[in-house]
């Protein structure tokens, strides 16, 4: 498939379906066998004008694997941004030094501007509040690994579904395979009504819950989000609810056998540390998936494999 | 008769544009994102006149003036519903209903505060959506959030 060549990617939406499943087929080809030299001789720039630990690290580790060499920055404070460059500017100089540019942004809508202008693609690391679209694409590698298929699965969303943009792209993603989905959260941080409308078009289901326990033996995947306090206008009402959303191993019992428990990390308290321990417990191997996927997608949009 | 007679509430121009089929309460609104305010030649109009689609209605005359196409979306956006005639000698040159652009670049600022187009100096751009009420919003190119119209701002 070679239409994936040249090609930026800054939305999950800019992939067809057919194009998602490429990648994972590519992402698990990478995960048979990691070490491949096909990026010889190709610098890749991994610009990062805000911090991550997993996202960065994932993808200069997808790069080394592949035998190529990574040049950047991990925050903006050592790059001229600081001097008041423009990202214009800044995109149009580092594309002179690479074959390639890994951005995060936190500008929404910088990864979109950012491949207009660049000669060389982009792929979106994060912009922002809006997009961060190899995240969704490890997401569904993992769904795909441990349940055999992305094919009319039983997904529960659960935690702050009102500002998670994972859970966004993820649901935006999912309609492509018909997925059945249970939103799980409280009232003030419910899904919005512009994804539940994507679901309705695509005519699926949703269904919404405040208690956690409500979905746990229907779920076949439980993709947990952190609450952060600072979104709750009222911290009488963060108070109220914070606890209500904590993952227990305990409270996994009446769970399938084959359900795993997901998160885009990092987590803080909203899974304890127990369920670690626990063979549902997956989100330290979705991490590890981030590289195999991003390996896939190196290759793919440089058109090496 | 009383046609007539309504047509003449506001002077005819020789050449220019009519903006009809106004919202009333939309009137002032036209005028604002028109930068009309600033036009040296005549301009005539009314507000609140009779009108058997809109109930009540404003129209405006502007001499010696035709729109580009960045200005009639701006009045599509206010006004969706309103007619434009062009007029020269008196006569009616061309005659349309506005109705809503599929894109809408430069003129419209996007709503959200960390979208890249409000900190960088980079031209807008919108695609015009409609939600599941059928109402009609602004998706940014670049942030992807949607406005409703309440929430448009004009440069």
């Amino acid at each position: 498939m070679n239409e994936l060549k040249g090609r930026s990617l800054v939305s999950i939406t800019d992939y067809t379906k057919e194009e998602i499943i490429h990648i994972l087929d590519m992402a698990e080809e990478f995960e048979k066998n990691q070490r491949q030299q096909i990026l010889n001789g190709y610098v890749i720039s991994s610009l990062f004008f805000e911090p991550s630990t997993r996202t960065r690290l994932s993808f200069e580790s997808a790069v080394q694997y592949l035998g190529g060499s990574v040049i950047g920055f991990a925050s903006a404070d050592t790059s001229s941004v600081r001097k008041g460059e423009s990202l214009k500017d800044t995109i149009l100089t580092v594309s002179n030094y690479s074959d390639l540019i890994i951005m995060r942004n936190p500008m929404d809508g910088s990864a979109r501007y950012a491949s207009e202008v660049s000669p060389v693609p982009i792929i979106n690391a994060g912009d922002g509040a809006n997009q961060h679209p190899t995240q969704c694409l490890l997401d569904l590698y993992s769904i795909r690994k441990t349940q055999g298929s992305l094919d009319n699965i039983h997904i529960a969303m659960i935690g702050d579904l009102k500002y998670g943009r994972t859970v966004h792209s993820l649901v935006q993603a999912l309609t492509l395979f018909g997925a059945t989905f249970h939103f799980v959260s409280p009232e003030s941080l419910k899904m919005p009504s512009s994804v539940k409308t994507w679901v309705k078009k695509a005519g699926l289901e949703y269904h919404q819950y405040t208690d956690i326990m409500d979905i746990m033996p229907i779920a076949d995947i439980l993709y947990m989000t952190r609450i952060q306090a600072e979104r709750f206008p009222d911290p009488l009402e963060y108070e109220k609810v914070k606890n209500l959303y904590i993952l227990e191993n305990s409270m996994l019992a009446p769970s399938k056998d084959t359900m795993r428990v997901l998160h885009p990390l990092p987590r803080v308290n909203e899974i304890t540390e127990d369920v670690d321990d626990n063979p549902k417990a997956y989100y330290f191997q979705q991490a590890k998936n981030g590289v195999y996927v991003r390996q896939a997608l190196l290759a793919a949009i440089l058109g090496l494999k | 008769m009383d046609n007539k007679r309504k047509e003449l509430k506001v002077s005819a121009i020789r050449n220019g544009t009519v903006i009809d089929h106004i919202p009333s309460e939309k009137s002032f609104q036209v005028i604002n994102i028109l930068n009309l305010a600033n036009y040296k030649n005549q301009i005539y109009f009314g507000t609140g006149l009779d009108s058997s689609k809109l109930g009540k209605k404003g129209i405006i005359k502007i001499s010696d003036k035709y729109f580009e196409d960045e200005e009639i979306s701006k009045i599509a956006l206010v006004a969706p519903k309103a007619t434009l005639i062009e007029i020269t000698d008196y006569e009616v040159t061309k005659k349309e209903k506005i109705d809503f652009p599929e894109e809408v670049s430069k003129i419209v600022k996007c709503f959200n505060p960390k979208c890249v187009t409000n900190i960088q100096d980079i031209t807008t751009k919108f695609t015009v959506v409609s939600d599941h009420k059928g109402e009609v919003k602004l998706a940014c190119h670049y942030c992807e959030k949607t406005m409703s119209k309440e929430n448009i701002d004009f440069f």
